[in-house]
């Protein structure tokens, strides 16, 4: 349910819920993804990969699978040219090219299994197989690190000899595992905890876990005779895949068009290539289209999960509850290269409060596992995971509700955050007040029952879109949008544009153009398409609506000023003409003797998107004698500005929450003792599925519309998944009476609290 | 004047140790011009990897965006998401 905050303003299709136009395609299996695509010719790619969790390559023999019947084109590293390497923009920091590329294919190590060495395209998948076991590589196996803390003790493998961690003066002699030390703070900590009435200390950790996305990565690339090519394939960025692929194989971006499959889930692994250049390098040797698609096992072992972390956590208090002072260390698994999101997990994690004095240290760790990629509020669960749970520490010690305990310590507009922006617009005590005000937190909890609550912070973000308004001859209206529908843009867009151009919604359409048909977008992610993109909407609207009065003034004889456009309709306001109100149908069929086709494209950068907030509360039951945690009542709230869609932004709140809760219990890469994943597969790699959960309840707290959009919107996606982790952990250690401090709080580890195991 | 803070290790490396400084500048430009003279590097790190808070507000790429005469901007690591 919402909580059907009325917002102040009454729209006409802002704020309703019309049905999603992508889901009749969805449910009857017509949406085309990116495995669903065939080219005459076509072959297919498979590929190979290493065995073992860290190696040098010491030769790679492809003489005998390159003269198997049916083999059309074998690729390695040296087929890639990243040329002089460089950064680009990707799910949650600027990505490394050279480490993009050799994360793609191997070059000179490898350094976690499933570590792509090799590609081959052939005519069958059978000969594909076959040819993948004649290519012989020739390893020296050296000693591999998994876990976090190892990496970086004494005595650790060193995976980069070229890896000195930055960020710390003077230079370390010797490389480590370290790529780099963030230091963020402000005030006198030390102070801060000299006059401590109360002191709240722990050590957290989470597992790695992986978005889990239903859709496998997938691509066909196709390399034209005159070099014009053209990649099909699923992402969150067809620009992103465009600029990767261009980069790693050193080509022009107009010789490449990427095209836009529609996508099954990306939650932010997505935003970074992994077959693509390799599909178009095969393609490129043998002049024929090429179709690379993962199986799960390799989404598991070689597509990027999200970090799993460790960290030291001490809160200084007065007895009255106000957080004085913090200190944390938060150390990320980065996988194979250097970029974790750790920087993001120390600026997110005190964002919910106004802590005046406080210490942060990020460490960013190498080690042998895939490389990590953005996951839905990058570095934020697990940072909130550790503070969300002092939190509650500190409630129970000082007999506090914990509700209260988070609105005497909440930050509010004007707070300066500890990464130097001003909190504006916010409404985040609002939204602690709406959950303590709603029936699930009044609500007694049976016997054998607990609760947690638990807070979380996403920055939102704004960045470069474009998107176009087209008036159909009929009066329609056609929004071509520059981004991926990953959570309902369509939806939102044409929402947005039949709002600004006084249209029902069902006489507009959105469509999602490839990277030749429109300009320039950033990737979808970072709750940024419904702000930035809508914008470009709403401006591109805005100028056809110009244009409408415009033409509509031409045909009148009349000035411009004298024309009102309302709901579809141009209406004459000139005393002295006798002229009958036109429609956008009227005007739109006889645009020929207007000007001609009616029409705006608009491109910006965006800025002023503003943070959003997140509050759960997770009631909980656990069986006895298995240790099984059932979730029994889960509520979600949310600052969401103003809910273009109410019904999506409830189905975001709804998802994060589930994958949180997931993460909670039961994700995590499980790593036997030669640094090999055993559980590749979502037989093994318990995500929840509807059966485990209770209908996820949600509130929409539109208490501040962001000013700088012209609907209000906030970004919405991210801040659902950062509260979930302390929510159902604070519940269990209520019930279990202890502080749970490692994630997942699988079965075993629930017994073993409880003196069962 | 802007007054120039910055939360980051990376750019600490450049500016040999220094988290706060003044720098003359009236738009996003010239304080990424201003920083790269002072700073050798510290310009083109600015421009390629991070956004700035303008008395509060994020910036990301806002080239063109004023600066008050007593402005403060914090350099922050580049934001994305998911």
């Amino acid at each position: 349910m919402s909580d059907g905050n009325q917002s102040p303003v009454s729209f006409k299709v802002v704020g309703h819920r019309p049905i999603r136009p992508d889901g009749v395609d969805k449910v009857t299996g017509r949406a085309q993804f990116g495995a669903d695509f065939h080219l005459p010719g076509m072959l297919t790619g498979r590929i190979k990969r290493s065995p073992h969790p860290h190696a040098r390559i010491l030769k790679i023999d492809t003489s005998a699978a390159e003269k198997l019947p049916g083999v059309k084109a074998i690729v390695t590293g040296a087929d890639l040219d990243v040329g002089a390497g460089g950064d680009i923009e990707a799910g949650e920091h600027a990505a490394a090219m050279k480490d993009v590329a050799a994360n793609v294919l191997a070059s000179g190590k490898v350094f976690y299994q499933g570590h792509a060495v090799a590609a081959v395209a052939a005519t069958s998948p059978e000969i594909a197989a076959e040819a993948l076991d004649l290519i012989e590589v020739t390893y020296e196996v050296l000693p591999h690190v998994i876990d976090v803390d190892e990496a970086i003790a004494a005595g650790a493998a060193v995976l980069h000899d070229d890896m000195f961690t930055k960020g710390v003066t003077p230079k370390p002699a010797k490389p480590s595992n370290v790529a780099q030390r963030h230091v963020m703070g402000r005030g006198d900590v030390k102070a801060a905890f000299a006059a401590a009435d109360v002191v709240i200390e722990g050590r957290y950790t989470t597992a790695a876990v992986h978005q889990g996305y239903i859709e496998p990565h997938a691509c066909v690339a196709s390399w034209g005779a005159d070099g014009q090519s053209t990649i099909w394939c699923s992402s969150q960025g067809q620009f992103l895949v465009r600029a990767m692929t261009a980069r790693i194989l050193n080509l022009p971006l107009s010789d490449i068009k990427v095209i836009p499959a529609e996508i099954g889930g990306g939650f932010g692994g997505k935003t970074t290539v992994y077959l693509e250049p390799v599909a178009l390098a095969l393609s490129r040797k043998c002049g024929r289209p090429v179709k690379l698609v993962m199986s799960r096992e390799e989404v598991f072992l070689a597509s990027g999960p999200t970090s799993g972390a460790s960290m030291d956590i001490k809160l200084a208090a007065t007895k009255d509850g106000k957080i004085t002072g913090a200190e944390m260390e938060l150390r990320y698994q980065a996988g194979a290269f250097a970029g974790s999101p750790v920087n993001l997990g120390c600026m997110t994690a005190f964002a919910c409060y106004d802590v005046e004095n406080l210490a942060l240290v990020g460490l960013d760790v190498v080690s042998n596992r895939p490389k990590v990629a953005a996951y839905r509020a990058p570095g934020a669960p697990m940072a909130a995971f550790a503070v969300e749970s002092a939190i509650d520490d500190l409630a129970r010690k000082l007999n506090m509700d914990p509700i209260d305990l988070r609105i005497l310590n909440a930050v509010r507009d004007g707070a300066k955050t500890v990464y130097g922006a001003t909190v504006r617009y916010s409404a985040f005590v609002e939204t602690l007040e709406a959950v303590k005000a709603h029936p699930h937190y009044q609500a007694k909890l049976k016997p054998g029952q607990a609760r947690g609550v638990a807070a979380g912070f996403w920055f939102n973000i704004g960045g470069e879109s474009s998107a176009a308004v087209h008036v159909d001859e009929d009066g329609g209206a056609t929004v071509v949008s520059s981004n991926p529908d990953i959570g309902g843009s369509r939806a939102s867009m044409a929402m947005m544009a039949a709002e600004t151009l006084g249209l029902p919604i069902e006489r507009v359409r959105c469509t999602i153009a490839d990277t030749t048909s429109i300009g320039f977008s950033g990737s979808t992610g970072g709750s940024r398409v419904t702000f930035a993109t809508g914008m470009a909407v709403v401006e591109a609207a805005q100028k056809v609506v110009a244009d409408l009065k415009r033409r509509a003034a031409q045909t009148w004889e009349c000035d411009i000023a004298h024309v009102e456009y309302r709901d579809g309709v141009a209406t004459c306001l000139d005393p002295s003409k006798d002229a009958k109100p036109l429609s956008i149908k009227a005007l739109a069929g006889k645009s020929a003797k207007t000007g001609g086709p009616i029409a705006a494209e608009v491109s910006l950068n965006a800025q002023g998107a503003a943070a959003g907030y997140g509050v759960h509360v997770c009631d909980l039951e656990i069986d006895a004698e298995t240790g099984r945690t059932t979730v029994v009542r889960y509520t979600a709230a949310q600052d969401v500005g103003r809910a273009i869609h109410p019904a999506y932004v409830e189905g975001q709140l709804q998802g994060g929450a589930a994958q949180g809760v997931g993460w909670a219990l039961n994700e995590e890469y499980v790593y036997n003792a030669k640094g090999l994943l055993d559980n590749a597969s979502f037989l093994d790699y318990r995500m929840p599925v509807a059966s485990d959960l209770p209908m996820i309840d949600t509130i929409l707290v539109e208490a501040k519309p962001n000013p700088r959009h012209p609907y209000g919107a906030k970004g919405v996606g991210e801040v659902p998944i950062v509260p979930p982790l302390a929510a159902v952990s604070n519940a269990v250690s209520a019930l279990v009476g202890k502080r749970m401090t490692a994630l997942p709080l699988s079965p075993i580890v629930v017994l073993a609290a409880m003196g069962k195991a | 004047m802007a007054h120039v803070v910055s939360i980051s290790s990376k750019v600490r490396d450049l500016t040999g140790g220094l988290d706060a400084f003044d720098v003359e500048a009236a738009t996003v430009r010239g304080l990424i011009r201003a920083l790269e003279a002072r700073f050798p590097g510290l310009g083109e790190l600015v421009e390629a990897e991070m956004s700035l808070a303008i008395d509060g507000e994020i910036h990301q790429d806002a080239m063109a965006e004023p600066l008050g005469p007593a402005s403060e901007v914090v350099l922050i690591p580049r934001i994305s998401g998911g």
